[in-house]
């Protein structure tokens, strides 16, 4: 029986994309994200360059801040993620310089070459999304600081790279982005929403093909990077789309596929089962929203004299409340609405801990609404900046394309409200359609899966309404 | 009288109700905002649709302005030399004002807001959220399927 999205689009139906031959021709030339790379380390150097001449100056004028956290930040939620999954992995410079240490070339292949490096596997316990968690919330903490100083963009990025640089030494492939970048956890959550995805065509040739190319690699391409199992992709969470796979596959047996988004959510299998440490991402990437909605687009100066650490006291209070309130309140929050489900549904043999997790997932669309809707509020206001920037970089009195005396102008910020509530509604309307899903997942009976649907559906209603409050009332 | 025709009176009556209600009650509204980095205090002015609103905007460090979204105004203050905004507030909702002069580093986020009663957009995406949100909970839940969980996971 299919199963169609608000019932129009079945979930199940694909349109492989590397059928037509010029993008199947683009994801095996060796180029190809190899070109997109380069471009981008270009431009972080840039911008790089641009964080360290600006010093302390207003991160407004500043080439570095108005790119990553204004134009790229923005891409990230409203394009990349949404829509192409871990784009920005497939084309992120930050561990290109461990790759082409450790394979000793940057463009081509030298088969049986043995990796430069320690080539450490990464440790068991810590092969799971904890790690980016604590990573990512940690860096929250200097939001205040990194989005507006460009020296403190310029020491956030040189870490990352120098982390990413160091980890490749030691560790085998791409670890890093794999368990510690701080940016690839959220990617990896919000890419269960995107609307293509990687996969196998057949699997009878998967199966029949017994030297794994697409895992060790061969002389069109490396082994995957991501240490995943190409042939049996079931999710996109961990897929960094670096296309190695459809180098190395001999049969052209990997696809590029668009879909209906948010496919993922409804996979739950022992392969791709769903997961704590990924509902605590979920858990927190909603609470930095809340957070960092009332510390950067509310009114409330001692909120932003907490937040730029204009006090010691004021600033480990922020973080205290950050952490807290990402960690621990959300999530006990929609623990109480999860055994709410459990009782209502009059199930006594599915465990709590998998009502609470399988649930959990909703928060994938509805964060990702948020995200989208806090983007608005802060690309349209300051967008006009990057007109400045652009003609000047490096604040030298350029004026490259003639833009550098262009005066900030706020883009259709009189109907900034209109547009993120109705985001939040257009989101909310993809959370109930696959919590609904969830819930018949989540429950042995029908009826059981309704009357436990009901509390999620009303506490997902309730979180709906206090995001269009936040954004508009 | 068709149930379309009368429902199009109701709601044709209770918008000049509104309407009446709103206007009868316009007043002239005056607000000392003082501007500092990275704040402005009262961070927000509540005022009634149809209200003529006269803000003076003080400076009490550097330069700071003050952009208002949805009505396209703008005054700036430096100490010394105030700023000053009058205009009706004919639109309802919550607007946004904004500083518009770089005064450091936090000055993108320097904000703070206009709400004009009634807040008839806030209200409709409300109802809205409800909406959508109860005819998908009774279609999930009310409706006859004979369909049964999916454990094919």
């Amino acid at each position: 029986m299919t199963d169609k999205l608000f019932g129009l689009v079945d979930l199940n139906a694909r349109l492989e994309l590397t059928r037509f031959k010029p993008v199947r021709a683009l994801f095996k030339s060796r180029w190809f994200p190899l070109a997109a790379v380069l471009v981008n380390t270009f431009l972080f150097v840039v911008i790089l360059l641009a964080c360290l001449v600006g010093g302390y100056s207003a991160g407004n004028y500043n080439f570095g801040i108005m790119i990553v956290w204004i134009l790229w930040w923005v891409m990230l939620m409203f394009v990349l993620v949404p829509v192409f999954a871990r784009a920005w992995c497939l084309m992120c410079p930050f561990p290109i310089f461990s790759d082409w240490l450790q394979r000793g070339r940057l463009l081509d292949v030298v088969p049986g070459r043995k990796p430069f490096g320690l080539g450490l596997k990464w440790p068991t316990r810590l092969r799971n999304m904890w790690l980016m968690n604590v990573a990512f919330l940690m860096t929250t903490y200097f939001s205040g600081f990194m989005t507006v100083r460009p020296m403190a963009s310029f020491i956030l990025l040189g870490l990352v790279i120098l982390t990413a640089f160091i980890v490749g030494l030691v560790f085998e492939r791409r670890n890093f982005c794999l368990y510690l970048c701080p940016v690839s956890g959220f990617q990896g959550l919000y890419a269960q929403f995107a609307m293509v995805e990687v996969r196998r065509k057949d699997p009878e040739i998967c199966r029949q093909h017994k030297v794994k190319t697409c895992y060790l690699g061969n002389e069109c391409g490396h082994g995957c990077p991501w240490l995943l199992a190409p042939f049996n992709f079931q999710k996109n969470t961990y897929c960094g789309m670096c296309l190695e796979c459809f180098k190395t596959c001999p049969y052209d047996n990997m696809g590029f596929n668009l879909r209906p988004p948010g496919a993922d959510l409804l996979v739950d299998n022992p392969r791709a089962p769903r997961k704590l440490d990924e509902a605590w991402k979920a858990f927190i990437m909603l609470g930095i929203a809340i957070n960092f909605y009332l510390a950067f687009q509310g009114p409330w100066g001692w909120l932003k004299d907490m937040v730029r650490a204009a006090t010691w006291s004021g600033f480990l209070t922020y973080i205290l409340y950050h952490t807290v309130s990402c960690l621990v309140i959300i999530p006990a929050i929609f623990l109480g609405f999860a055994w709410l489900s459990k009782r209502f549904s009059g199930n006594r043999e599915v465990p709590l801990k998998n009502v609470f997790t399988n649930f959990a997932y909703t928060l994938v669309p509805l964060g990702l609404g948020v995200w989208i809707a806090f983007s608005l509020g802060i690309i349209l206001p300051n967008g006009s900046y990057l007109l400045h920037i652009l003609s000047d970089p490096f604040a030298w009195g350029w004026n490259l394309f003639g833009t550098a005396n262009f005066p900030w102008t706020p883009v259709w910020t009189a109907y900034l409200g209109y547009v993120q509530g109705a985001t939040m509604l257009v989101f909310y309307l993809f959370t109930i359609a696959f919590g609904y899903r969830i819930a018949k997942q989540t429950y042995p009976t029908l009826a059981q899966a309704r009357r436990g649907w009901t509390p999620i559906w009303a506490g997902l209603t309730a979180l709906t309404v206090f995001f269009v409050w936040l954004y508009t009332g | 009288m068709s149930e379309s025709q009368v429902a199009l009176r109701l709601g044709f009556g209770l918008a000049l109700l509104c309407g009446l209600a709103c206007s009868a009650g316009a007043e002239e509204r005056f607000f000392e905002v003082r501007a500092k980095r990275f704040a402005f205090t009262p961070h927000v002015l509540t005022v009634n649709r149809g209200d003529t609103v006269r803000i003076r905007l003080l400076s009490e460090d550097v330069h700071h302005g003050m952009y208002l979204d949805g009505y396209g105004l703008q005054t700036s203050a430096y100490p010394g030399h105030d700023g000053g905004l009058r205009f009706v507030a004919d639109k309802p909702g919550r607007f946004s004002f904004r500083c518009s002069v770089t005064c450091g580093e936090f000055h993108p986020y320097m904000i703070g807001h206009l709400r004009v009663e009634p807040n008839t957009p806030f209200h409709l995406l409300v109802l809205a959220v409800l909406a959508v949100g109860l005819i998908g909970w009774g279609v999930a839940t009310l409706r006859r399927q004979q369909e049964e969980p999916s454990h094919d996971r």
